[in-house]
């Protein structure tokens, strides 16, 4: 026993000591620039949280990905290494084009925005999250479809390999939030209720990963996580059956009429967009404190401070591995929830 | 112009200490009446960490915008 406490702490304090060497690297770096440019924390963490026009890879190499501009007078196509550094202005077929807080904008010539021709190019680019977003559904398609056939290979027999690990989180959605929520109608919502789970936790898992093929933010992009909430609406509110449809328009009491409406009318939509509220906010403060935590090395200067803001990291960082699990877990459960809500049978509610 | 951001996202933090408290405070309570009810229990615990956890983080999104 004694001798497997310190061999544990032997492990951590190599990690620890590893981790201030890199640190220490960087910012002296910082500390010899730092004569011209004041370290800035709110710029730093929101360029990492941001979608951008490139997939950054490690300090400061990227992979640049296709730009593509649909404009009035036509489609366009550019990679984006030719915006780099920020403010270079690239002569596009039809317009000038200039990076403006990773945001592409018209510019004239002298790295001004032209406004007016702003309006009509519409930005249907390949940023980062939608790479990531490609990424990550290319590996769900293949482990799942992997898994399906090994089903079908061995009917009947014990899980093996891939299938037995991911065996015990589908039985647990089908279990424990399918069953209970939704009833016997179950089964035909399971592939729904599934895929959002995995899209959710592998999109969740990968942004905790700081390195080349993990380094995005997905879920916490509020347009991702509001299309989410707006299937989750709509597979809620079309499969309602008229009870679902009756409480809301038909209070018991009749005189409730217009209180209840309103209200009822509300919650139809504001429990999607707090769906939609909840994993946007917990995915990115998540990565908001540990960016936070790492730039108190840089605010202090010295790579002492990374003996205290490391370990601090380490350890919100085992937090937001649990949060991803469970914001997952979260989402998939209130949307079995809202649909068992929509098509449960009638009740008598009779007894008041 | 004073900006009261980071005061309104102060006060959601102190609200979501103040509920998820109470929420381990009662969960470790019916722990010790029954213990054979823990995996339950802890099920519905933590769900409802993350409900009031998400209603202070709506508040942070306010704080921050």
């Amino acid at each position: 026993m004694k001798s497997k406490i310190f061999n544990i702490s032997l492990i951590c304090a190599f990690f620890l000591a590893l981790g201030a060497f890199p640190t220490k690297a960087l910012s002296q770096e910082n500390k010899a620039e730092g004569a011209e440019k004041k370290f800035n924390p709110q710029e730093i963490i929101m360029e990492h949280i941001a979608d951008k026009h490139e997939w950054h890879m490690y300090g400061k190499s990227y992979i640049p990905l296709p730009v593509i501009l649909y404009t009035d007078k036509g489609l366009e196509i550019f990679s984006s290494a030719n915006l780099q550094p920020q403010g270079t202005v690239y002569t596009g077929k039809y317009y000038n084009y200039m990076l403006v807080n990773n945001k592409i904008k018209v510019a004239t010539a002298d790295k001004k925005i032209d406004a007016a021709n702003n309006k009509k190019v519409w930005d249907f680019s390949i940023t980062q999250n939608v790479a990531s977003m490609w990424m990550t559904g290319i590996i769900l398609l293949l482990v799942f479809f992997s898994i399906s056939g090994t089903y079908k290979k061995r009917v009947g027999k014990a899980p093996k390999g891939l299938q037995s690990w991911l065996e015990p989180l589908i039985l647990f959605i089908r279990d424990d939030v399918a069953l209970p929520n939704i009833g016997v109608k179950y089964k035909a919502y399971m592939p729904l209720l599934l895929t959002i789970f995995f899209f959710i936790l592998i999109n969740n898992i990968f942004g905790m990963i700081p390195v080349f093929p993990g380094a995005f933010n997905l879920t916490g992009n509020i347009a991702v996580t509001l299309v989410l909430s707006v299937i989750v609406l709509l597979v809620v509110n079309l499969k309602a059956n008229k009870y679902y449809w009756k409480h809301i328009f038909v209070p018991n009491p009749w005189w409730l009429f217009p209180i209840m409406i309103p209200v009822e009318i509300v919650s139809i939509f504001s429990k999607p967009i707090a769906l939609m509220i909840r994993l946007f906010a917990n995915i990115t403060a998540g990565h908001i404190i540990v960016l936070s935590l790492i730039s108190l090395i840089y605010i202090f200067g010295t790579q002492w401070a990374a003996v205290v803001s490391v370990p601090f990291t380490v350890f919100i960082d085992c937090i937001e591995v649990l949060v991803a699990f469970l914001q997952a877990y979260i989402f998939t459960m209130l949307t079995s929830l809202f649909i068992g809500m929509a098509i449960q049978e009638h009740h008598d509610h009779e007894v008041i | 112009m004073t900006t009261y951001g980071p005061i309104g996202a102060g006060l959601a933090a102190i609200g979501a200490g103040v509920g998820i408290g109470q929420i381990g405070g009662k969960a470790v309570e019916a722990i010790a009446r029954q213990p054979e009810a823990i995996s339950k229990i802890q099920t519905n615990m933590i769900i409802a960490a993350a409900l009031v956890e998400g209603v202070a983080l709506f508040a942070v999104v306010v704080a921050l915008l």
